[in-house]
């Protein structure tokens, strides 16, 4: 029986991570990947963090399939026919080397999965692994979906992505709750690449970044983007799955009807859609992350529910816990330890000190205050595109009243109260 | 009425034909005891459909894969939800 160092299951940005290092440091490592190519079963943005694939490849830049790199991040608010905005763009970001970068999953999955397999690790594509094989409360293996399907190892990475099926098996998970994951629909549309500079005053290989709130959520805890590639534009939107739950919206229709707001539509006019993607991301924040190593196994990207949804960031915290991970089972083999829970918990020391469970810890209250505040993505955008167009349309009537109006509106609507407990509430959250 | 058949119509398959990896548990439950059906609204692909008696219709071959249904029927627990077979199910070509 042929036996692993390590299996990890699922070639996404943190399988990836993990293999990678693992295979780097001299270690037998087999790969599993349920999809007909890595990437193929994978769904993001995209946006790519330069630092997080920077420590793992250093040189990612010389052959990676980057689109464009990012010189300029809008936000917007969105009425139902208008939004209020504020962009930042620097020329610093023009300046090599680029902090980030956009980039097509399917693609760069598939480059990062080479680098993987250059650097020594057996990748099965096609597999489904459908269950961990334990020895008591001992992973020693996974199960594939073929015949003669059992593979052991000292250790098992679960890099299986959100809805980690096998965690949920083998009883270390209780089932997703609705309030922790947001389901994010989007799609792609193909522009000529000089359609697209034109359009977001950018230059060849610029990119734009648009996050969006507002009244295309309907109301719904969720976000909207709009990301520049070199010859397509990504757009999509996500809310919280147990705010879709509550209303009778369908994800298409928001998203068509998102696509039909009068600042959206010129931007994608006449381009062609090429795909259609739906996926859940793991937003409950640190409150909501599950038991994450034990005997055998350790967890890692979404399945672990590494997401800092405040800032849009999955990706980066993906690649850097599944190089945490491996970094801590090469320590332990170093040492001569076995992969015991407890020696394991020097994973959970590392993700402690790096900027991922700082951050995620940082924000740790904005799930639960968002949730019971739908002001933020309903009653606010609407007050300040009010507020906007008043001001800005010249009528006759003096400022002095159109401020007072315009402040009587946000009582009326939220009562002075309310206004400043918000205030209160997002100085407490972003404390 | 958005019909998101025209969305899917883009994507590629490999459709694993009498192998459906979702399946209802037991559609009595649906019929008898579910009053929100919210799979037929939260399903991002459209796989659920209710025939108007109560009777929900799932057919998985424009799925995603993303999950939605399996955690939002909490109340019943009445989806059996599997990954489609190595290679089968919903191919990205851009993800």
């Amino acid at each position: 029986m042929e036996k692993f160092d390590a299996i990890v299951v699922g070639a996404g940005p943190s399988g990836n991570a993990a293999a990678y290092t693992l295979a780097k440091a001299g270690l037998k490592v087999l790969q599993i990947e349920r999809g007909e190519y890595p990437g193929s079963k994978n769904v993001q943005g995209a946006i790519l963090y330069s630092d997080a694939l920077e420590r793992i490849i250093p040189d990612f830049r010389d052959d990676a399939p980057l689109e464009r790199h990012i010189v300029e991040q809008r936000m917007w608010v969105l009425d139902d026919e208008s939004y209020v905005g504020s962009t930042y763009r620097s020329a610093e970001f023009n300046r090599e080397p680029y902090n980030r970068y956009t980039i097509i999953r399917a693609q760069f999955d598939k480059w990062f999965s080479k680098k993987v397999q250059d650097a020594g690790a057996l990748l099965i594509c096609e597999t489904t692994i459908s269950d961990l094989i334990l020895d008591g409360n001992r992973v020693i293996g996974v199960q594939a979906d073929r015949e003669g399907g059992a593979i052991y190892a000292d250790i098992v990475i679960l890099a299986d992505g959100v809805n980690s099926l096998l965690a949920k098996k083998a009883g270390f998970h209780p089932e997703l709750d609705a309030k922790d994951v947001a389901l994010a629909v989007k799609e792609i549309h193909f522009l000529p690449q000089e359609t697209i500079e034109s359009r977001f005053n950018i230059g060849e290989d610029e990119g734009v970044v648009i996050e969006m709130v507002g009244k295309i959520t309907k109301g719904m805890m969720g976000t909207g983007f709009l990301y520049t590639n070199k010859e397509s534009i990504t757009l999509g939107v996500g809310c919280m799955l147990s705010d879709f739950k509550q209303q009778k919206t369908t994800p298409y229709a928001l998203l068509e009807e998102m696509k039909a707001h009068p600042a959206i539509k010129p931007l994608i006019a006449g381009g062609e859609m090429k795909e259609y993607t739906g996926h859940l991301i793991p937003e409950g924040g640190y409150k909501a992350i599950p038991k994450i190593y034990g005997d055998g196994w350790l967890m890692v990207g979404d399945a672990a529910m590494f997401v800092n949804a405040v800032h849009r960031e999955g990706s980066n915290l993906a690649m850097t816990s599944g190089r945490l991970a491996a970094e801590t089972v090469i320590a332990l083999k170093e040492q001569g330890k076995f992969m015991t829970e407890a020696n394991l918990a020097l994973y959970r020391e590392k993700l402690d000190e790096s900027f991922l469970m700082k951050d995620l810890k940082k924000y740790k209250e904005m799930p639960g205050i968002l949730h019971k505040s739908p002001q933020f993505f309903t009653t606010y955008p609407e007050l300040i595109n009010k507020a906007a167009h008043s001001m800005l349309t010249v009528d006759g009537v003096d400022k002095k009243t159109k401020e007072r109006e315009i402040r009587r509106n946000f009582v009326g609507k939220r009562s002075l109260f309310g206004l400043m407990g918000d205030a209160f509430k997002m100085w407490r959250a972003f404390e | 009425m958005i019909k998101v058949e025209n969305k899917l119509f883009q994507n590629r398959y490999k459709v694993d034909a009498g192998h459906p990896h979702i399946s209802i548990k037991n559609p009595d439950i649906c019929q008898n005891d579910c009053k929100s059906m919210a799979c037929t609204v939260c399903c991002p692909a459209g796989c659920y459909t209710e025939e108007g008696n109560g009777k929900i219709v799932l057919i998985t071959d424009g799925c995603l894969e993303c999950g939605t249904c399996r955690i939002i029927c909490s109340e019943h627990r009445n989806v059996d939800w599997e990954y489609p077979r190595g290679g089968y199910g919903i191919l990205f070509k851009f993800g």
